[in-house]
């Protein structure tokens, strides 16, 4: 009797957990699906899970004919730039809010925790006002820029919490071993540190790729747009390429992917067990 | 190994005090405990010793030098800390080298410090291993050893024991106090636990509410207890206290209680009708002869003895026999309260000498 409630309740939990993946999944699924049935088909098959014949000739036009390849370049010279300035700047802020106390520390976070509060439209048009004069307008520069900017804040705090997970004693234990502060910071704090500085950094990535409206707004010229914006050259005035679009999109999910697939082994917490009781 | 002297050491956050002008001198070679309640400031005073506290006003000097502005890594002393703090990205030997590399030794050098350190801790085997993968006790000789491979001019241990199950507590107490014999170190030792601070010391200092309550060796604070502080803090179980009034009958001192009267050996200068708190040891109540009565409450054997919880004349009493003697619960049960064995202490809770 109570092996088959037990059995049930396994069941059950994953069933829902089964329910769950398909979910969140299918979106992609569908995304992959458009991207490899043929133009005829797609609107005369009806809606069928999979088409009765796949190619690739999206991908190949999406390779071969579009400006695809340049957006994608772009996006990933914007995002990889902003994932690396961030990560320094949040791990050095993080660490000294962590740390140490100082006059106006909690002025200074309820400042950046405001900045965080601003629904980014309202900021467009001041920000296109304060960057063209500077020429940073259909710049990558600029983008970088204010991606840095709107990111810094949140991975600050999520940074702060990863070094406040690791217990002072460390580093106390180390500059009585004979380290300077800065030197047990980078050889004790920091090595300990690399899952979160790895997961702050695949978060600003992921921000950054996936950011369309100052990509939009800011930039005008194709040479500086990065890919969100060109998925929405495949909307033209009179039809939407579905099936470009979607390859593009599925193009898109490369570099995220790879990038997680780097970094999924800094994620898994863990490292510090050890270093004090537990 | 050096000298460690304080002079009017004190500390304040912002303008909480919490730490008194402390005064302190440790001799070379010496082994100092301070003990005392959590809060009271002994882990402060470690801190600021090694370094990792400002000092906000007094001196402290290591082996002549003042060490007050220096930075911990200047100031040449190991200390083990109660969370151990091992670097958990280091194997064991790593995690014992690195004080070595940063100071430059050469890599023989290194290999030879930590492989007898490595011996007089029993930690040969464990030398690759990264500290997640240890017990409890075996982190803790880690963070020994690290301490020991340095060499340095004092050893400060802040409860390194008090992570460890009982047994190995013991274990680690006599190790350490092996080693202590071994290297002759200069070492300050904090601990809340007073069999700790009893077993280890030379010297004992206790500490409450960041004052100084009483410097001495083991059984002076054991004996003697300044204070009532000391009094109830060293010894378990607890030292028996209890209100009494001075007196002289027909010029005998006297000890009046609402439920007993003890006649004094000795004749303390006390003025009649004095209000005092009377301290005893459980073990020096005498039980089965004597002029008193009390109540048995309730019987707790320990293997090693018994403890008697008594009540005489309204007053609870613990008392600590080694006879096993055969008792009933409700009975009544001779006992003595042996005059030259009572601490007295006046109102303000200080020794009155007798």
């Amino acid at each position: 009797m109570i092996s088959l409630r037990r059995s049930c309740y396994w069941a059950s939990h994953y069933l829902l957990i089964a329910l769950y993946v398909v979910f969140a999944l299918f979106p992609l699924f569908w995304l992959v699906k458009v991207a490899l049935t043929p133009n005829d088909l797609l609107y005369s098959e009806g809606i069928k899970l999979w088409p009765s014949r796949t190619s690739l000739e999206h991908f190949n036009f999406v390779l071969t004919h579009s400006e695809f390849p340049l957006f994608f370049r772009n996006s990933v010279i914007v995002s990889c730039a902003t994932a690396l300035i961030v990560s320094l700047i949040s791990a050095a802020c993080g660490y000294g809010l962590s740390r140490f106390n100082f006059r106006g520390k909690g002025v200074l976070m309820a400042l950046m925790l405001i900045t965080q509060m601003f629904p980014l439209v309202m900021l467009v048009a001041p920000m296109f006002r304060l960057l063209a004069p500077l020429g940073l307008t259909n710049s990558l520069t600029g983008l970088v820029i204010v991606y840095s900017a709107f990111n810094a804040p949140f991975a600050t705090f999520l940074m702060q919490s990863f070094f406040e997970a690791i217990p002072k004693e460390l580093e106390e234990a180390a500059m009585i071993d004979g380290a300077t502060r800065f030197g047990a910071f980078r050889r004790i704090i920091l090595p300990l540190t690399l899952p979160g500085i790895a997961a702050t950094g695949g978060f600003v990535f992921t921000a950054a790729w996936s950011e369309l409206l100052f990509a939009l707004m800011l930039n005008s010229s194709s040479r500086a747009s990065t890919f969100p914006v060109g998925l929405l050259s495949f909307v033209s005035k009179f039809s939407v390429d579905f099936g470009q679009m979607m390859a593009a999109g599925v193009l898109a999910l490369i570099p995220a992917c790879l990038f997680f697939l780097l970094i999924q082994r800094y994620l898994v917490r863990g490292l510090t067990a050890g270093a004090v009781k537990g | 190994m050096s000298a460690i002297e304080l002079k009017g050491v004190s500390k304040r956050y912002g303008t909480t005090p919490v730490l008194h002008a402390m005064d302190l001198a440790v001799a070379s070679g010496e082994f100092v405990v301070l003990v005392g309640p959590s809060g009271c400031g002994k882990s402060t005073l470690l801190r600021m010793i090694a370094g990792l506290e400002e000092v906000s006003a007094g001196e402290i000097r290591i082996g002549g030098t003042l060490v007050n502005e220096l930075a911990p890594k200047a100031r040449d002393i190991a200390m083990v800390f109660q969370s151990y703090a091992l670097y958990p990205h280091m194997s064991v030997a790593d995690n014992m080298a690195y004080s070595l590399r940063l100071r430059g030794k050469s890599k023989q050098h290194i290999e030879t410090a930590i492989q007898s350190a490595a011996v007089k801790l029993g930690l040969g085997a464990l030398l690759d291993r990264k500290p997640r993968a240890l017990s409890g006790g075996q982190r803790q000789r880690v963070a020994m050893g690290r301490a020991i491979v340095r060499e340095p001019k004092a050893f400060l241990f802040d409860e390194p024991l008090s992570n460890l199950d009982a047994r190995l507590r013991e274990h680690m107490r006599a190790e350490i106090k092996k080693l202590h014999r071994e290297l002759g170190a200069t070492s300050i030792y904090v601990t809340h636990d007073q069999i700790e601070a009893m077993t280890l010391a030379d010297r004992i200092l206790a500490m409450n509410g960041g004052r100084v309550q009483q410097l001495g060796s083991p059984l002076e604070l054991y004996d003697r207890p300044a204070n009532l502080f000391v009094a109830e803090f060293i010894g378990s179980p607890a030292m028996n206290l209890f209100a009494a009034q001075f007196s002289r009958r027909q010029g005998r001192p006297m000890l009046i209680h609402s439920g007993f009267a003890i006649a004094l050996e000795r004749d303390p200068s006390l003025s009649e009708g004095s209000a005092l708190t009377v301290g005893i040891r459980p073990e020096h109540i005498s039980l089965g002869s004597g002029a008193l009565a009390g109540v048995v409450d309730l019987v707790e054997p320990t293997g090693l003895g018994t403890i008697v919880h008594l009540t005489l004349g309204g007053t609870a009493l613990k008392a600590f026999s080694l006879e096993r003697r055969p008792l009933t619960l409700g009975g009544t049960l001779a006992m003595q309260l042996p005059p030259h064995r009572l601490h007295l202490f006046d109102a303000d809770g200080v020794r009155v000498a007798q």
